[in-house]
């Protein structure tokens, strides 16, 4: 028995069990919440203390083997064809919203406009309804708003996501060439811009909901707008919170120039999050 | 990648753990696959019971034993109970216990999250079932969950919407463990050819979860803000379209169908050939078979949308894409019977639910071929003839192979020979109950009966008893299915690791039941 | 037996499908009273045959092979498991046959699809639970629900056999009425959730959508009654909102339709009474039932969760203007409609009397329908 080529095949994972506690916990708590049940938001709180113990744990515990060297090739190629494949669910999940905003801004409100076969609908239902983008509808859900320009923030927030894959990949060329301070350099510029780009939406969303009237009730323009960029954004604080992982396990002189799985996956995670901003900077503020 | 052990301590082989915390802790891909089957039957059970309710209310016209709103909670739970809770879990069981030995590999390739992807599975469904008991009672507005009338829902409705988003991250990482098994954790000389097709089924059905489950994710994360966050996605005045939710729910719904029924093509694919002592025929053109119907899942969802008024281009784009599928499923169709053909033949209980399986699955081709061709459509839309056909292809489709597989394994999973007679009783049975409950039901539809009805005008009311008395008769044929497998589980005659005169692959060559890790040395490959 | 009789012979070979067809209870889809239905028919019996074929060939070779090429005939397994030549005759025929399905199929379609130059057009409005009907350019509009007769036998424990119901489930208070011969188009759409309008002799049905409108048509050949349901889930009571089509001669119709006119114009320039509060609260019962019934339950309970109570409830037994808008104009985004189009004056006025004075509870105020009439 080599021990050598053996699959690392762990025992006894707790962590599974209490993490579907927490989950639990925290979708009953919050389902509850909007359901108005009173003190429901204990019970979120609860179960999102639970989850986050849970990936304390359950990190730590895989970040102890891989530093012990338990993994070897094999557990990293598994690692890496999970990640591309986790990643994909990703991109089909953001496929479900740009397929609503491509079909609303396509289908549904020009035909709520009378075009095509929605003539008669304009005719009899919604009379005087123009199609046009951005649009709340012709109910005129929400009532007056101003659109969200492209050019003012988001443009300065596409700006700092591209850098900050830039700043990314030179960090990545730091850990592969062992330049230690160029890679904990360049990861904390990296989370700097993450979080700036993140305060920077925070201060968008709050000009739209105070001076512009645009909240999520603003028909299907504000719809698509919040849930799609509301996505995007919580992403990128899980993305950046990935990167503060690295960067402290980059301190504490984790990582080799050969063996640095989990530094590639937040990277391909955080690229992959870039790609949705572009998307969502021509198709949600610039057309 | 030659062995299995626990690197932090291999000075001794580890057996399972005792006692509970065995099957809250394992990382075993036997112990997953084994939890995920009992679950399977569980649920099936549940959602046995809620057809049963189904039945009884339907036995005869007028209303007597439950009322409308309990009704349609009865039709809405009962499928999603059934294809998120009982076919969908039971086929992840068998990949968990099946796929590692027949690639010969030591194990999933995740099996820490192998161990998550389960045991979401009875929280999630905790909460869904628990919605039963809140006020406004479980969710009522049918499976598919359409707007503005899931949005009537009282408040079990959030409940449901995170229920299914737990399925949803289980399925995922159900589905990633197993491409990661399948790509990685091959042993040396086992080319992605040289797979049983039960791995190559999955391997693409993993696929379909990946691209499909975060869809249906995303669509009822947007019901959701509709009800509470004041969205508009669903409703005309915003801007949005009821149907617009439709559409996002079968481009997920349609490839949804075919993960149900993938996995049972491989299945059968492994048993044909063992009963006919025969090669199977045609396995590339399988593979082949097998993808084309995955691509083309994913451009024919609108064909359950026939009605809902799209424009021409798009209902016949949809019904010509539709009708296409029909010539990869039909190609499998006659592989396996050019399998059979010249064979050897025996017919032990899964050779029987395989031909079952075949004949009824292939009668629910028929009715889904004819669903296909729009104008017809728009008369069986809607009716008992769609409810018949889905029942045909996933009861005695699908399940019909969940139940061959069962019989097929069992004595390589227990190490314990179930009783022959008991399992032809038990096929028998079963065969003549799903008939009479479901082929009635192409008359009622076809004659007007609309389907989620909980009550129904007299003259659908002769056809509507003989159903019920197949289903009660159905329901008790699984109840006696539960007795076999618990005997079997119990005792019995020993099975040899052979098992089956005719059966090839890995898993024969192992132990009956087979070791608690599967190869400890890789196995070499013809 | 008879009956039983039919039954084996109709499924055991579909064979005598349009024979059967005709019993009192159908096998088969209807051949219907439109060129569309007909069509639809024939395309149905042909794909029917066309599987039927297909599932002889396939079945009947299955069948051979399990009989012969069984072991304990003694049957040696061959090893052949390739032939290129079969796989592309496998898959080049079903593609022709598919071909040949597909053409027709296409005709049909894009004939249902011309709802072009109607004769007279009708805009269809589901809501949870009844039809409304208004004909577009006359002044005709009502709306039509399941009648009293099958409303009665159809709660849990009336203990009213259905059988002895006239056409139970599939009756209304008020039918549709169209001229016989002419093109007739339907303008369909929702008040609430989707419903579906379905009409089996017609040959099609189609989705009413909230806030869309979808196109329809028919051209009906034959006089007579056609009777429908609903087929879109579409909430509770989804089961009880039948269709039923009066096809009238173009004579018989004119005669209607003036009538209608009449009667609505009527009802416009009538004078609007004082009504005693008893006499209200009778109305108000009749009025609840048929409208209220189906959420708010027999005793006003209601389903907790989802349809309040009436009995003691605080709108209800509270300010009587509050009560009057609820029911006026409903509540958006629940299963609470807004009663204002869907009843009259003193229909309203006596619902809110009979709420406000039944059911458990006891305010003691009462509605009037000039009242009403003043709010709209």
């Amino acid at each position: 028995m080599s021990s050598e080529n053996a699959y690392y095949v762990p025992h006894d994972a707790k962590w599974p069990i209490i993490g579907s506690i927490g989950l639990m916990l925290f979708f009953c708590g919050f389902s509850a919440q909007l359901n108005n049940t009173p003190s429901a938001s204990i019970v979120t709180m609860i179960g999102f203390l639970v989850l986050v113990y849970m990936m304390f744990g359950w990190f730590g515990e895989v970040i102890d083997e891989s530093e012990s060297g338990a993994y070897k090739s094999s557990e990293d190629a598994s690692f890496r064809v999970g990640m591309i494949w986790f990643i994909f669910s990703e991109v089909m999940f953001f496929a479900a919203f740009f397929g609503a905003l491509f079909y609303i801004r396509n289908f549904s409100v020009p035909w709520l406009g009378g075009d095509g076969s929605g003539a008669i609908t304009n005719e009899y239902i919604w009379n005087g309804f123009e199609a046009m983008w951005p649009t709340n509808g012709p109910g005129e859900v929400g009532g007056q708003y101003e659109k969200m320009g492209a050019w003012g923030l988001p443009a300065i927030n596409t700006l700092l996501l591209l850098s900050s894959g830039v700043t990314l990949t030179w960090a990545h060329w730091g850990l592969i060439a062992n330049k230690r301070k160029q890679l904990i350099f360049g990861l904390i510029l990296t989370v700097v811009l993450g979080i700036v780009f993140v305060g920077l939406q925070a201060l968008e969303y709050s000009h739209g909901y105070h001076d512009l009237n645009l909240t999520m009730g603003t028909g299907v323009y504000g719809s698509t707008f919040y849930m799609l960029t509301g996505f995007h954004g919580f992403h990128v604080t899980v993305g950046a919170i990935m990167l503060t992982v690295m960067l402290v396990r980059s301190i504490k002189g984790h990582f080799t120039p050969e063996n640095h799985f989990a530094f590639e996956a937040t990277a391909w995670y955080w690229h992959f999050v870039d790609v949705v901003w572009l998307g969502l900077f021509v198709f949600v503020y610039w057309l | 990648m030659a062995t299995v052990t626990d690197s932090l301590d291999d000075h001794h082989d580890h057996g399972p753990a005792k006692g509970l915390m065995r099957w809250v802790t394992t990382t075993n891909h036997k112990d997953i696959g084994t939890l995920y089957l009992i679950f399977a039957l569980v649920m099936f059970m549940v959602g046995g019971a809620m057809a049963m309710v189904i039945r009884l209310e339907l036995f005869q016209p007028g209303l007597q034993f439950v009322d409308p709103g309990f009704f349609n909670q009865m039709t809405t739970v009962h499928a999603l109970v059934m294809i998120f809770g009982g076919v969908m879990p039971a086929f992840v069981g068998l990949a968990n216990w099946m796929l590692p030995i027949m690639i010969g590999g030591p194990d999933m390739a995740l099996p820490r999250m192998n161990n998550w992807s389960f045991w979401i599975l009875p929280f999630a469904f905790a909460m869904l079932l628990g919605t039963f008991f809140m006020d406004g009672g479980a969710p009522a507005g049918g499976w598919t969950l359409y707007p503005p009338l899931v949005l009537q829902g009282g408040n079990g409705f959030p409940f449901m919407i995170f229920a299914i988003h737990m399925m949803g991250i289980s399925s995922v990482m159900g589905a990633i463990n197993v491409i990661v098994t399948i790509l990685n954790m091959r042993a040396p000389g086992m080319t992605l050819m040289k797979m049983p097709l039960f791995v190559w089924t999955w391997f693409i059905t993993a696929y379909l979860l990946i691209a499909v489950m975060p869809v249906l994710a995303g669509a009822v994360t947007m019901l959701l803000t509709d009800r509470f966050f004041d969205t508009t996605f669903f409703s005309a005045a915003g801007g949005g379209d009821p149907v617009l939710f439709q559409h996002i729910f079968w481009f997920f719904g349609h490839p949804e169908v075919y993960i149900l029924i993938l996995p049972a093509f491989g299945v059968i694919s492994a048993i044909i050939p063992t009963f006919a002592r025969k090669p199977l025929f045609g396995y590339s053109s399988m593979v082949y078979a097998t993808s084309s119907i995955a691509f083309l899942s994913f451009i024919v969802w609108a064909h359950h949308m026939f009605t809902v008024g799209l424009p021409l281009q798009g209902e016949l784009f949809f019904m010509y894409a539709t009708m296409l599928i029909a010539v990869p499923t039909g190609v499998k169709v006659f592989n396996w019977i050019s399998t059979m053909w010249k064979g050897s033949m025996t017919f032990e209980t899964p050779m029987l639910f395989a031909i079952g399986f075949v004949i009824m699955f292939t009668i629910g081709g028929f009715s889904g071929l004819m669903l296909a061709i729009a104008p017809a459509d728009f008369q069986y839309h809607d009716t008992y003839f769609v409810v018949a056909h889905f029942h045909y292809v996933l009861v005695t489709g699908a399940v019909y192979s969940i139940m061959a597989s069962v019989y097929y394994w069992i004595p390589k999973w227990t190490g314990n020979m179930y009783s022959e007679k008991l399992g032809q009783w038990h096929f028998w049975l079963s065969t003549i109950s799903v008939n009479v409950l479901f082929f009635p039901q192409h008359f009622l539809g076809l004659a007007g009966m609309p389907r989620r009805i909980p009550d129904y005008s007299v003259q659908f009311a002769e056809f509507n008893m003989w159903s019920s008395i197949g289903g009660f008769a159905f329901g008790l044929s699984q109840v006696f299915f539960c007795f076999i497998v618990y005997k079997t589980i119990k005792g019995g005659e020993k099975a040899t690791d052979q098992v089956w005169e005719g059966a090839e692959g890995l898993e024969w060559t192992l132990s009956s039941p087979p070791p608690y890790h599967s190869f400890s040395t890789a196995p070499e490959i013809k | 037996m008879n009956k039983l009789k039919q039954l084996c012979a109709g499924g055991a070979a579909l064979t005598f499908m349009s024979s059967i067809a005709r019993a009192d209870y159908g096998l088969n889809l209807p051949v219907g009273v439109t060129e569309t239905s007909r069509q639809v028919y024939d395309l149905h019996m042909l794909i029917l045959w066309v599987c039927v074929v297909i599932g002889v060939i396939v079945f009947g070779a299955m069948i051979y092979s399990m009989i012969y090429h069984r072991k304990s005939r003694g049957a040696v397994a061959s090893q052949f498991h390739e032939s290129m030549t079969a796989e592309l005759v496998w898959t080049v025929i079903p593609f022709i046959i598919l071909i040949v399905m597909a053409i027709p199929a296409t005709t049909v379609l894009i004939d249902m699809h011309d709802s072009s130059e109607p004769d007279l057009q009708i805009k269809v409005t589901g809501y949870q639970w009844k039809w409304r009907y208004e004909y577009i350019g006359e002044d005709v509009d009502f709306f039509s629900t399941l009648d009293a007769a099958s409303n009665e036998a159809r709660r849990v424990g009336s203990d009213i056999d259905p059988a002895t119901v006239d056409n139970y489930l599939l009756n209304v208070d008020k039918p549709l009425v169209i001229p016989v011969g002419k093109k007739v188009g339907f303008l369909l759409t929702a008040s609430d959730v989707i419903h579906s309008w379905w009409v089996p002799d017609f040959g099609w049905k189609k989705d009413a959508i909230p806030g869309f409108i979808n196109e329809a048509w028919v051209k009906v050949d034959e006089p007579g009654v056609y009777r429908g349901q609903c087929a879109e889930l579409c909430g509770r009571d989804h089961g009880f909102m039948p269709i039923v089509v009066e096809v009238k001669s173009e004579a018989d119709y004119a005669t209607w339709l003036a009538e209608q006119k009449a009667g609505s114009t009527a009802e416009k320039t009538a004078v609007i009474e004082e009504i005693d509060p008893l006499e209200l609260k009778n109305i108000g019962k009749k009025v609840y039932t048929a409208n209220c019934v189906a959420c708010h339950l027999q005793k006003g309970e209601g389903v907790a969760g989802i349809y309040p109570a009436i009995t003691g409830s605080a709108i209800v037994t509270g300010d009587i203007n509050q009560h009057v808008d609820l029911v006026m104009n409903g509540k958006p985004g629940t299963a609470m409609a807004a009663f204002k189009d869907q009843l009259s004056d003193t229909e309203l006025a006596a619902i809110i009397t009979y709420q406000r004075n039944s059911l458990g509870n006891k305010v003691g105020d009462a509605m009037q329908p000039i009242d009403i009439a003043a709010l709209r």
